[in-house]
């Protein structure tokens, strides 16, 4: 069974080192929680996972495989939900998902996107432009999205922003169906979404300690000569 | 290559529902060629001489125009964070996503291309000649122009940056274009310059999506 695992990643943006050291491990059918406090790297470090940034350090791995050594293979089985919903607003909720999940690689994709949204009891929208939509819905389209289209990882950034408490709940059904399946999930969030079995990783135990006064100083000077370098 | 088609045919779906930005570039080509004849005189002689020219620059100004927004909504909506992340590799995006653009842009300049140069007072003998550049000329204009659209990205001010960054590279395909058509008004062969221009597009092919992609690459990390 395919493990996706990361082993000492260091993540630097700009010149902050967001995250160092870190390791996880998501087997079939878990969950990871990430979580921390804002600007503690959960963003980066699902962008990182989804191959969008490149670690300075440390590498990812599928099955044992570096996922470096063949990323258009790892781009295939992850489904990535960001803080932009990419609603075109000139399309239809329908059109927008079966766009998605023809370049997913679904068989079909319009009935595809109708079952997605009558899963996110959102059936009534189909045919809405999406400028039309509210945040909620837009949200819960995105969500329809990786629906769609067979992955087995998904990275889904803070995926509850905007939504109702039905929403979240229809959500942690989608969820636990996709682990039952044998699917992986790493989720980032501040609400509390019910995901039974699932790790937890504190980012904040990763971030680099600050350093003292004169140490603080010292790793400034570092960073100078690297940059002189 | 289905997904590459249906790329294609997303874009051209979205530049018809919102219909301004072709319609835009044409009007501003139109206009453009428009003013000449009020600048330098309704002299017939003179207008016949300069006409290629005037044509080509004016073409070369209206593909710029809408260049400016070929990524720009992807990139703000996080469409094209999903579009790197799918399994189309990012060469074969910017080449659909340029397709596309010439497809609403540059087509309808080809078109309306014939009825200017009459205005102009274009020699009959040089309309054939005109619309073989544009047709070979724009789409090298598009490609040049996606590596300066995904270079831009995410700048502000990004369309004054574009055109500092592309205009410069623009000027050989100006050069032969205009060429082939003066040659042809002037009973010479156009044959050298249309084979220059072609030369151009089949470089451009492949390196504008290349470096195109390195951009974008860079531009969603």
């Amino acid at each position: 069974m395919p493990v996706f695992a990361g082993s000492a990643l260091t993540c630097l943006r700009g010149d902050r080192l967001v995250f160092t050291g870190l390791d996880f491990r998501i087997a079939p059918g878990e969950a990871l929680f990430l979580l921390g406090p804002n600007g503690s790297g959960k963003s980066s470090l699902l962008r990182v996972m989804a191959g969008l940034l490149k670690p300075i350090r440390g590498q990812l791995s599928w099955d044992g495989v570096p996922v470096t050594d063949d990323p258009d293979a790892h781009r295939g089985r992850i489904h990535y939900v960001g803080h932009l919903d990419a609603v075109k607003p000139v399309l239809s909720a329908v059109e927008n998902l079966s766009f998605w999940a023809t370049l997913g690689g679904a068989a079909d994709p319009r009935g595809n996107a109708l079952k997605a949204l009558e899963r996110l009891g959102v059936p009534h929208i189909a045919n809405v432009p999406g400028r039309y939509l509210s945040a909620g819905q837009k949200r819960r389209l995105n969500l329809a999205r990786i629906m769609a289209a067979p992955a087995a990882l998904w990275l889904l950034d803070e995926p509850t922003v905007a939504l109702d408490r039905a929403a979240i709940a229809l959500f942690e059904g989608i969820i636990a169906e996709h682990r039952a399946g044998g699917g992986m999930v790493a989720v980032s969030t501040h609400v509390d979404i019910a995901m039974p079995g699932a790790g937890e990783l504190h980012l904040d135990e990763f971030t680099p300690v600050p350093h003292d006064e004169d140490d603080g100083g010292e790793g400034d000077d570092v960073l100078e000569e690297e940059d002189a370098v | 290559m289905t997904r590459f088609l249906r790329l294609i045919g997303r874009d051209l779906r979205l530049a018809l529902r919102q219909g301004s930005d072709a319609s835009i570039a044409v009007m501003f080509f139109v206009l453009c060629v428009v003013l000449f004849p009020f600048g330098v005189g309704p002299e017939p002689n003179i207008l016949a001489r300069i006409a290629a020219g005037v044509i080509w620059v004016a073409a070369l100004l209206a593909s710029l125009l809408s260049l400016e927004r070929l990524f720009q909504n992807d990139y703000e909506d996080g469409s094209l964070e999903l579009l790197s992340l799918s399994t189309l590799p990012m060469e074969a995006v910017v080449l659909a996503k340029t397709l596309a653009h010439w497809l609403v842009t540059g087509l309808p300049l080809i078109a309306a291309a014939p009825l200017l140069a009459l205005l102009l007072n274009m020699d009959a003998e040089g309309f054939g000649v005109l619309v073989l550049t544009l047709l070979v000329g724009t789409p090298i204009l598009s490609l040049i122009g996606s590596i300066g659209a995904a270079l831009t990205l995410g700048a502000r001010r990004g369309g004054v940056l574009l055109s500092l960054l592309i205009l410069p590279l623009y000027i050989p395909v100006l050069i032969f274009g205009a060429g082939a058509i003066d040659a042809a008004l002037n009973g010479l062969t156009p044959r050298p310059h249309l084979l220059l221009l072609g030369g151009l597009l089949a470089g451009a092919l492949p390196l504008a999506p290349w470096a195109g992609a390195a951009a974008l690459r860079q531009a969603v990390e």
